[in-house]
C-alpha cells in the first residue's frame, strides 16, 4: 500500500509536501502567521520609501529653488523624525509578536509525548522508536512515522558532522551537533506524507539526505508500530532463501542489519523491513525493484560518494537477493 | 557657497614653477619602468593595482556562479558533479568575500583617503605595498590548488567537524585556513594604517567634523577589521591546528566543542558584511552629495549612523546560529540586535532621499547605480529584518529565501554603489569619462538581471529548497523557478560585461575629464587628473564641511614642505593642527621580498609543522632589508646635521 502511495507522492509534484507555506502542525501554522504580518509591513514600508524615492526622481527640482533653504531643510527634518518616530514603534510590535510567536513555538504541544530519536549519518537518518520496554524498541531508517494530532518529541545527534532536520511543512530546523544533544516538537495534525530534508551542509551528498514523515491516524500507526516490532520474515520461496544467504555470506552483512539474521551491523540503515518503505538510499530512490537492484549493484553513478559499495553480485545472486529483500514488508 | 558646475574648471593649488614640479615627480616617483612597479610604495600605483586584482577575482568568483547556475538551471542535472560542485561554491564564497569584496572596498580606500584628506600618501606606505602583495600571493595560492583539484570544499563557512581532521579530506580545508591567513595579514595592515592615516595625516582645517563621509566609512570599517579579523584568525589557526598537530579545539569526543568554531566564525562573518557594505556606504553619501548639488542632509546623523551600525554589527553573530540549541533568552537578545541595526541604516536612506529632494538632482551614471542600490537593497534589507526573527530565521535559514537575501544586500548594497563609484571616480583615477551611454546598458543589464536571478529564490526557499545542493530531484517542482533564475544570471553576465567593455574602451577614447568634471566638494577633485605621484602640491587647509566648495577661484595651502624629499605633513588628531613634517620612505623591494618569505612559510606550513618555526627564522632576512637605513638620505642628514651645528657654533 505504501509503495502505491510513494509513488503517488513522488509522481505527482512534492512542491507543497516540502513548505512552509503550506503548514501542518502548530509550529509552522504560527510561523506562516508571523511572515505574512512581516510580509504585510515590510511590503508597505518599502512601497512608502521608494514611492517617496521615485515621486522625487519625477519631480526633479529645477534650477530656481535654493538647495540650502532653511524653511525646506527644516521640513525634511520634520519628515525624517516622523518616519523614525514611526520606524521604531513598529519595530517594537514586531519583536514582541516575534517573541510571543517565539514562546509558541517553543512550548510543548498539549498530549502524551511519543518520542523518537533520529541520529544523522552521512548521508542518511538512523531512527529509532522509543519505548520503556527494551523488547519494543524498534529502528528504522528515513523514514518517520507519526500519529495525527500527537506531539512528538524527537531527540536529535549526530553521528558525524553536523546536519539539521527539517520538515518545513511541521517546523523549523533544529541542528544534529556531535556533543551536543537537542531535542525537537513536532506535531502534525492532518495526515499526509511530509518531506524533509538535510539542511545544513554535510558533504558530497547533502543534496541527497531527505527524509519521509508520514503521518496516519493513530489506527493506522498502531499497526505500523505493531509491524515494525517484528522480526525479519522468514523466507519460504527457495529463491528467497537463496537471496538470504547472498545477503548473510556477502558485503551486505558488514554494514547492515536484518533483525533475527546473522546481519547485525549498524553502519548502514537497518533493512529488517525495508520492504515497507517508501523510498532508497534516504529519499533518493522510489521503492521498486529496478531502482533496488540498481542501488545495489552501482550506488556511486546514484548519489556519488555514498558510503555504500558497488557490489559485483552475479545475475542469479542479484535476483535472489532482491526477491528476498522484497520480503521484508 | 555654492556647488560647482558640472565640468567646470577650478584653478589648481597655486602655482609654483614647472622645476619645481618636475622635482617633486622625481622625489616622489625616483624609480620608474619594470621595476618601479615592483618597488611603488605609493598609494595610487598600490591602490590601483589592488583594485584591478580584486576585480580580476570579482571575475573569478562571477565564473564560478554562473558554473553553479548551469548546474542547478534542470532538475537531476549532471553537468557537475557533487565533488566538484562544493569545491565551485566554496571558492565561490571564499572568493567573493575574502578576494573580491573586502579588498576592493579597502583599495578604493587606500587610493581615495590620502586624497580625500589632502595627504601625499598612506602613512605606512611599505607595509601598504605587504598588504598587497599577501593579498595576491593568497589569491595565487588559493586558485592554484584550485586548479590542482585540490580547492576547499567545506564551504566558506567551513563548519566543524566536517572540515576537521576526520572528515576533511587531503589539504583542501588547510588550503582555505591558509588564504585567511594570507588575506587576514593584508586586511589588518590596510586597516592599521588606515586609521593612522586618518588619524594623523588629515589636512589642517579638516577636523573631524568635515571629514567627507567615505573617509568616516573607511575609518569605523578599519576598527571593525582590526576586530573582526581577530576572531577569524584565531578561528584558523585552531583549525589548522586540529588538522595538523592534532590538537584538539573542536573534537567534542576530547572535550572540544564545534560550536566554539560557529561563534568564532561568526563574530568575524557577520561583521565581514558590514566591512563590506560599511564603505560602499561612504560611495553613496558622496554620489548624492555631488549630483544633488548640496552638502548631504544630516551629516552628524550620517556619521553617528555609521558608528552606531559598525557597532552594533558585533552583537548579532548568533542570528546564523538560531537552529542550533542556543538558549532562548540569549536568541531574545540577539533578535532585538539584529532589528536594531536597520535603524541607522533607515536614517541614512532618509537623510538621502531629503538630500535628493532638497537639492538639485543631476543624472549621470553614478547616481543611477545610487537609486538602483536603494531599490534593490531595501529588500534585502526588509528581508534582513524578518530573518531576526528566531520562528521565521529556523525555517528560512539554510535556504534558498537567505542566499536571495544576502545576494539582495551584497549585489544592491555593495555591488550597485560600487559599480556607482567606478563610474564616479575613474575620471579622476584614469584623467577620462566613462562612457555614459554604456554605463546606461550597464545599469539596467544589471538591475533587471539581479532581480530576476535572485527574486525567484525567495520563492524557492519557501517552497523548501535548501542550499549548497548540487542537484534536485524533478519532483520537488522547483525547476522552473531556477530555470528563471538561470536566465536572470545570463542577463547579469550581459551587464558585466557591458561594465568591462567600457572601463577598457574608456581607457583610451573617453572625454578629457579634467581635475573636477562632476564639480564635487572632496578634496580629490581638487588636483589633476590622475593625480600626480606626490597628489597636492601644497597641502591643501579646509575651512568648512563643504570642501572645496567653500572657495571661489583659489584653495588655500599651506606651504614649506621641501622638495627634493618624500615630506608630508602630519596634525592633531582632534584640531588637525599641523605637528610636524613626516618623510615618507622611498621605493623598495623590501616588501615585495618579505611578502615572498610569508608566503613560502605559510604556504610550507600546511604541510609540515616546522613550516612556521622556521620560516618566522627567514623572514628576518627581509626585516634586515626593510630596516636597513636608506644611504643617500642617510649621508644627507648628517651633512645637514653638520651644517646645523656649525651654524650654532657661528652663532
Amino acid at each position: 500500500m505504501w509503495t502505491g502511495l510513494a509513488g503517488a507522492a513522488l509522481a505527482c509534484t512534492a512542491y507543497d509536501h516540502q513548505s512552509v507555506l503550506d503548514p501542518v502542525g502548530p509550529q509552522a501554522t504560527s510561523t506562516r502567521q508571523l511572515f505574512y504580518f512581516m510580509m504585510a509591513v515590510a511590503v508597505i514600508v518599502y512601497v512608502m520609501v521608494v514611492g517617496a524615492l521615485l515621486l522625487i526622481i519625477r519631480n526633479r527640482r529645477t534650477a530656481v529653488d535654493d538647495p540650502q533653504s532653511p524653511a525646506r531643510e527644516a521640513s525634511a527634518e520634520r519628515t525624517i523624525k516622523i518616519a523614525v518616530a514611526i520606524v521604531v514603534p513598529v519595530l517594537f510590535v514586531f519583536l514582541l509578536y516575534d517573541f510571543a510567536v517565539a514562546r509558541v513555538v517553543g512550548r510543548m504541544p498539549e498530549g502524551s509525548m511519543l518520542t523518537i530519536d533520529v541520529t544523522g549519518h552521512q548521508w542518511w537518518w538512523e531512527v529509532t522508536y522509543e519505548d520503556p520496554i527494551p523488547h519494543n524498541i524498534f529502528h528504522t531508517a528515513n523514514e518517520i512515522h507519526i500519529p495525527v494530532g500527537r506531539p512528538v518529541r524527537i531527540k536529535l545527534a549526530s553521528h558525524d558532522v553536523i546536519h539539521s532536520f527539517w520538515v518545513p511543512n511541521l517546523s523549523g530546523k533544529k541542528d544534529l551537533i556531535p556533543g551536543h544533544a537537542d531535542d525537537i516538537m513536532i506535531r502534525a495534525d492532518q495526515p499526509g506524507i511530509y518531506r524533509g530534508q538535510c539542511a545544513e551542509f554535510c558533504g558530497l551528498e547533502h543534496a541527497k539526505m531527505a527524509m519521509l514523515v508520514v503521518a496516519e491516524s493513530p489506527d493506522a500507526f498502531t499497526r505500523w508500530v505493531e509491524l515494525q516490532r517484528q522480526p525479519a520474515q522468514v523466507p519460504v520461496d527457495s529463491v528467497a532463501v537463496a537471496g538470504r544467504r547472498v545477503f548473510e555470506s556477502g558485503s551486505c552483512a558488514m554494514c547492515h542489519t536484518i533483525a533475527s539474521t546473522q546481519a547485525a551491523a549498524t553502519v548502514g540503515p537497518n533493512l529488517t523491513h525495508v520492504a515497507g518503505r517508501m523510498t532508497l538510499a534516504a529519499g533518493t530512490l522510489q521503492n521498486s525493484r529496478g531502482n533496488l537492484a540498481g542501488w545495489i549493484l552501482d550506488p556511486q553513478t546514484i548519489k556519488p560518494g555514498a558510503k555504500m559499495p558497488a557490489n559485483a553480485l552475479a545475475p542469479a545472486e542479484l535476483q535472489a537477493l532482491l526477491a528476498y529483500l522484497e520480503t521484508l514488508k | 557657497m555654492t556647488a560647482r558646475p558640472l565640468g567646470e574648471e577650478i584653478t589648481l593649488p597655486p602655482a609654483i614653477d614647472e622645476a619645481d614640479r618636475a622635482r617633486l615627480h622625481a622625489t616622489w616617483e625616483p624609480v620608474t619602468g619594470f621595476m618601479g612597479w615592483l618597488k611603488s610604495v605609493n598609494h595610487k600605483s598600490v591602490g590601483k593595482r589592488y583594485i584591478c586584482t580584486a576585480l580580476v577575482f570579482f571575475l573569478l568568483g562571477g565564473l564560478e556562479a554562473a558554473a553553479m547556475r548551469a548546474q542547478l538551471a534542470r532538475p537531476d542535472n549532471t553537468l557537475i558533479g557533487p565533488d566538484l560542485y562544493n569545491q565551485i561554491f566554496t571558492m565561490h564564497g571564499s572568493t567573493m568575500m575574502f578576494l573580491f569584496a573586502v579588498p576592493i572596498m579597502t583599495a578604493i580606500g587606500i587610493y581615495l583617503v590620502p586624497l580625500m584628506i589632502g595627504t601625499r600618501n598612506v602613512a605606512f606606505p611599505r607595509l601598504n605595498a605587504l598588504g598587497f602583495w599577501m593579498y595576491l600571493f593568497g589569491g595565487i595560492f588559493l586558485y592554484t590548488f584550485f586548479f590542482m583539484n585540490t580547492g576547499p570544499d567545506a564551504g566558506w563557512f567551513n563548519y566543524v567537524p566536517l572540515s576537521g581532521p576526520q572528515y576533511g579530506m587531503g589539504k583542501r580545508v588547510d588550503v582555505w585556513a591558509q588564504m585567511v591567513t594570507f588575506t587576514e595579514i593584508s586586511a589588518l595592515v590596510a586597516a592599521l594604517e588606515m586609521v593612522v592615516t586618518i588619524f594623523k595625516m588629515r589636512a589642517p582645517g579638516m577636523t573631524w567634523g568635515r571629514l567627507p563621509l567615505l573617509v568616516w566609512a573607511q575609518l569605523v570599517t578599519a576598527v571593525m577589521v582590526m576586530f573582526a579579523m581577530s576572531s577569524v584568525a584565531t578561528a584558523s589557526i585552531m583549525l589548522g591546528a586540529d588538522r595538523l598537530i592534532a590538537t584538539q579545539f573542536f573534537n567534542p569526543a576530547e572535550g572540544g566543542d564545534v560550536l566554539l568554531w560557529q561563534h568564532l566564525f561568526w563574530f568575524f562573518g557577520h561583521p565581514e558584511v558590514y566591512i563590506i557594505f560599511i564603505p560602499a556606504l561612504g560611495m553613496v553619501s558622496q554620489i548624492v552629495t555631488t549630483f544633488s548639488r548640496r552638502p548631504v542632509f544630516g551629516y552628524p546623523a550620517m556619521v553617528a549612523a555609521l558608528v552606531a551600525t559598525g557597532t552594533v554589527g558585533f552583537g548579532l553573530w548568533v542570528h546564523h546560529m538560531f537552529s542550533t540549541s542556543v538558549h532562548q533568552l540569549g536568541q531574545s537578545y540577539f533578535t532585538a540586535a539584529s532589528t536594531m541595526i536597520s535603524i541607522p541604516t533607515g536614517v541614512q536612506i532618509f537623510c538621502w532621499i531629503a538630500t535628493l529632494w532638497l537639492g538639485r538632482p543631476v543624472w549621470r551614471t553614478p547616481l543611477l547605480f545610487v537609486v538602483g542600490f536603494l531599490v534593490v537593497f531595501m529588500i534585502g534589507g526588509l528581508s534582513g529584518v524578518m530573518l531576526a526573527s528566531v520562528p521565521f530565521d529556523v525555517q528560512a535559514t539554510d535556504t534558498y529565501f537567505v542566499v536571495a537575501h544576502l545576494h539582495y544586500v551584497l549585489l544592491g548594497g555593495a555591488i550597485l554603489p560600487l559599480i556607482g563609484a567606478f563610474y564616479y571616480w575613474y575620471p579622476k583615477v584614469t584623467g577620462r569619462m566613462m562612457s555614459e551611454r554604456l554605463g546606461l546598458w550597464n545599469f539596467w543589464l544589471l538591475f533587471v538581471g539581479v532581480n530576476v536571478t535572485f527574486f525567484p529564490m525567495h520563492i524557492l526557499g519557501l517552497r523548501g529548497m535548501t542550499r549548497r545542493i548540487y542537484t534536485y530531484p524533478q519532483f520537488m517542482g522547483w525547476g522552473t523557478l531556477n530555470l528563471i533564475s538561470t536566465i536572470g544570471a545570463v542577463i547579469i553576465v550581459a551587464g558585466m560585461a557591458v561594465f568591462a567593455v567600457n572601463l577598457f574602451v574608456s581607457l583610451k577614447r573617453g572625454a578629457l575629464a579634467g581635475a573636477n568634471p562632476w564639480g564635487a566638494d572632496t578634496l580629490e577633485w581638487a588636483t589633476s587628473s590622475p593625480p600626480p605621484p606626490y597628489n597636492f602640491v601644497n597641502i591643501p587647509v579646509i575651512t568648512s564641511r563643504e570642501g572645496i566648495w567653500a572657495y571661489g577661484e583659489e584653495i588655500p595651502v599651506m606651504t614649506g614642505l621641501k622638495t627634493d624629499r618624500p615630506e608630508t605633513l602630519i596634525t592633531t588628531t582632534m584640531t588637525t593642527q599641523p605637528l610636524y613634517k613626516h618623510e615618507l620612505p622611498a621605493p623598495t623591494l623590501a616588501p615585495l621580498g618579505m611578502a615572498i618569505v610569508i608566503g613560502g612559510l605559510l604556504t610550507a606550513g600546511i604541510f609540515t609543522p616546522w613550516g612556521l618555526p622556521l620560516g618566522s627564522l627567514v623572514v628576518i632576512i627581509p626585516f634586515y632589508f626593510w630596516g636597513w637605513p636608506d644611504k643617500k638620505e642617510h649621508e644627507r642628514n648628517l651633512r645637514e646635521e653638520r651644517e646645523r651645528r656649525g651654524e650654532a657654533a657661528a652663532a
